[in-house]
């Protein structure tokens, strides 16, 4: 099986070697060798802990090159409706949309215009009787991957429809080439992501074969660039202002409970926060929750407001989001959301290909060999001192001895075992000392400062 | 490769922690997530069915390649009519507690649908075993 695409990335001249990442990590995807950090790629899901627990900057978010916009006569840019709450609320949506335009975006375009036909897909989802109770929504790309790899046997739960950005973007192309004419090579769509995870999704979607989407930004650079320009007063200020063809429904979708406070009918629940959701689904695999038909689920605490490329406080730019919602209409017709005349072509369209379990857990292919490696493992963590101090690499002490099993790192590693085998002339310091380097580098175990130091 | 586990009775904040060790055993090896799925939820329902109804209990739970085969032992007041408790409905539960939404009298044949095999024996006054197996192919 391929791995995921991977958005976050690591720069190892900036890296420390602290392993702040290893320990937040919810799948237990990175180790440290030779004082970096190792992804692997199967089980990272994109969520971002690292990226907020990375004192130093050294994790980065891919993008594309921004200079790849003007590659099309038409770039279109399509932005997610929390973006314009980033801004301070001096600062007006025709100040934000002007200066978007001013970079050399031919259309601006909201993610959540497609929302109501979304909702409309869930709610009847919800209703009928058939489907497969508790219905997970595929808004966070990062809880798909989550349920992918951590709870497998929830991945039949999924909701396989399209997210409004992909709908949406659809919908900007055919709009484009249907009705303005404009040739679909010359049109560009570009999305600003408020997280690492949408990026990844987009590079590699989950059961779709191609993104409608072309390129995407992240957040907190493309909200400097807009910034820049709106303190420059550089912008000609335009007279319409598509931002408000949006329901207070639509604006509300990406923040927790925004899914949910649509669907009228039955027991429905939203969490946020992925370890918070971990928790959650570990109690709906072992049907120690019963009887919820719709589950919304969010890797970012305050979702979308609290994305990693977000830049600003999460709660202020909740509030920020609410504010605007209480001054949007309840309902949009089509003729001010020409999206919404598109509903038959989008709904007909709207299905995503299956999405196959990929345990993260399993030690082999071959099941009896599986079968070894997790016996000896539990033996082997069985002598470990589960203080899950990371000196080893590993999160944890159960992390290591798997790691062991699959012959990819010594019980030598281990702090603890060391010292035992250290006394009973089983290992060298020096041999102590070379093992310890290979994890964390030679510079932290080289510091003349400490040589020089008054111990007593 | 076998595994035991103690449980107390009354005490249903730790219920569970059985089911989550094996789901992580099973995902190991590798086992098919609809097979780990059923297997998780009738030893859960096992399990509560110690923590409220006896004093305490083991787990002893066995895995190989073909099946996995989980015992239940308990110290309690036992099942007087095992057959009637199989069947759906049935319940000894008072009109109180099921106004409360428990005793809805599905927990043996909810793990009995989940189960390739179930055995259960009871003594009145001593205690239950339920044995559960489930194989992966």
């Amino acid at each position: 099986m391929e791995s995921f695409h991977h958005a976050l990335k690591f720069k190892y001249d900036l890296c420390m070697g602290c392993s702040h990442c290893t320990s937040v990590c919810p799948t237990g995807a990175i180790h440290v060798e030779k004082g970096h950090p190792i992804l692997n790629p199967n089980r990272c899901i994109d969520c971002g802990r690292c990226y907020l627990a990375c004192p130093v900057n050294a994790i980065y978010i891919e993008q594309d090159d921004f200079q790849t916009i003007y590659n099309y006569k038409y770039p279109v840019v399509l932005i997610p409706s929390i973006f314009s709450a980033q801004f301070p609320e001096t600062i007006n949506q025709c100040a934000i949309l002007s200066s978007i335009h001013h970079l050399g975006f031919q259309y601006v375009y909201e993610t959540e215009k497609s929302v109501d036909i979304v909702k409309s897909v869930i709610n009847k989802q919800v209703t009928d009787s058939g489907s497969m109770k508790p219905i997970i929504s595929t808004f966070c790309p990062a809880i798909v991957r989550l349920i992918q790899v951590k709870y497998p046997s929830l991945v039949s739960n999924l909701l396989l429809i399209k997210p409004p950005l992909d709908l949406t973007a659809m919908y900007i192309k055919k709009f484009l080439t249907e009705e303005k004419g404009i040739p679909a090579e010359d049109i560009g769509v570009f999305y600003v992501s408020p997280c690492a995870a949408k990026i990844a999704a987009i590079k590699s979607p989950v059961g779709d074969e191609k993104s409608p989407v072309d390129g995407v930004l992240n957040m907190n650079y493309f909200y400097s660039k807009v910034y820049r320009v709106i303190k420059q007063g550089v912008y000609k200020l335009r007279e319409e202002n598509d931002f408000h063809t949006l329901s207070k429904k639509s604006i509300l979708w990406s923040l927790t409970e925004g899914e949910i406070n649509n669907i009228p009918t039955g027991r429905n629940l939203a969490i946020d926060e992925v370890h918070n959701v971990s928790q959650f689904l570990d109690k709906v695999e072992n049907e120690d929750v019963k009887n919820i038909d719709f589950l919304e689920l969010r890797a970012c605490d305050q979702s979308c407001a609290g994305g990693i490329l977000c830049a600003g406080n999460r709660f202020l730019i909740a509030e920020r989001q609410k504010k605007r919602a209480q001054k949007s209409p309840d309902e949009v017709l089509p003729e001010d959301n020409n999206l919404l005349n598109y509903k038959d072509y989008l709904v007909e369209n709207i299905k995503v290909g299956k999405v196959y379990p990929r345990s993260m857990d399993k030690l082999d292919d071959n099941i009896s060999i599986a079968m070894r490696k997790m016996k000896k493992s539990y033996e082997i963590n069985d002598s470990l001192p589960q203080v899950d101090c990371r000196i080893c690499g590993y999160q944890t002490c159960k992390a290591l001895s798997e790691a062991i099993v699959n012959n990819q790192a010594t019980l030598k590693q281990c702090f603890f075992v060391q010292r035992i085998l250290e006394q009973t002339d089983r290992l060298t310091t020096t041999e102590a000392m070379n093992i310890i380097k290979a994890v964390w580098g030679d510079k932290k175990l080289n510091k003349d400062s400490i040589k020089s130091l008054n111990l007593e | 490769m076998d595994f035991e586990y103690k449980i107390e009775g009354d005490d249903f904040t730790n219920a569970g922690a059985a089911s989550s060790a094996v789901k992580k055993m099973l995902n190991q090896v590798g086992v098919r997530p609809d097979i780990i799925k059923r297997t998780v939820v009738a030893l859960y329902e096992a399990e509560v069915n110690i923590v409220v109804h006896a004093y305490r209990g083991t787990i002893k739970i066995d895995i190989d390649e073909e099946k996995i085969h989980i015992r239940l032992e308990d110290e309690g007041p036992g099942i007087p009519d095992i057959d009637r408790a199989m069947q759906k409905g049935y319940s000894t539960a008072t009109p109180r507690v099921r106004e409360m939404g428990f005793g809805a009298g599905m927990g043996l044949p909810n793990m009995k649908s989940n189960a390739d095999s179930l055995v259960v024996t009871s003594e009145v006054g001593k205690g239950t075993t339920v044995e559960i197996t489930n194989y992966f192919n």
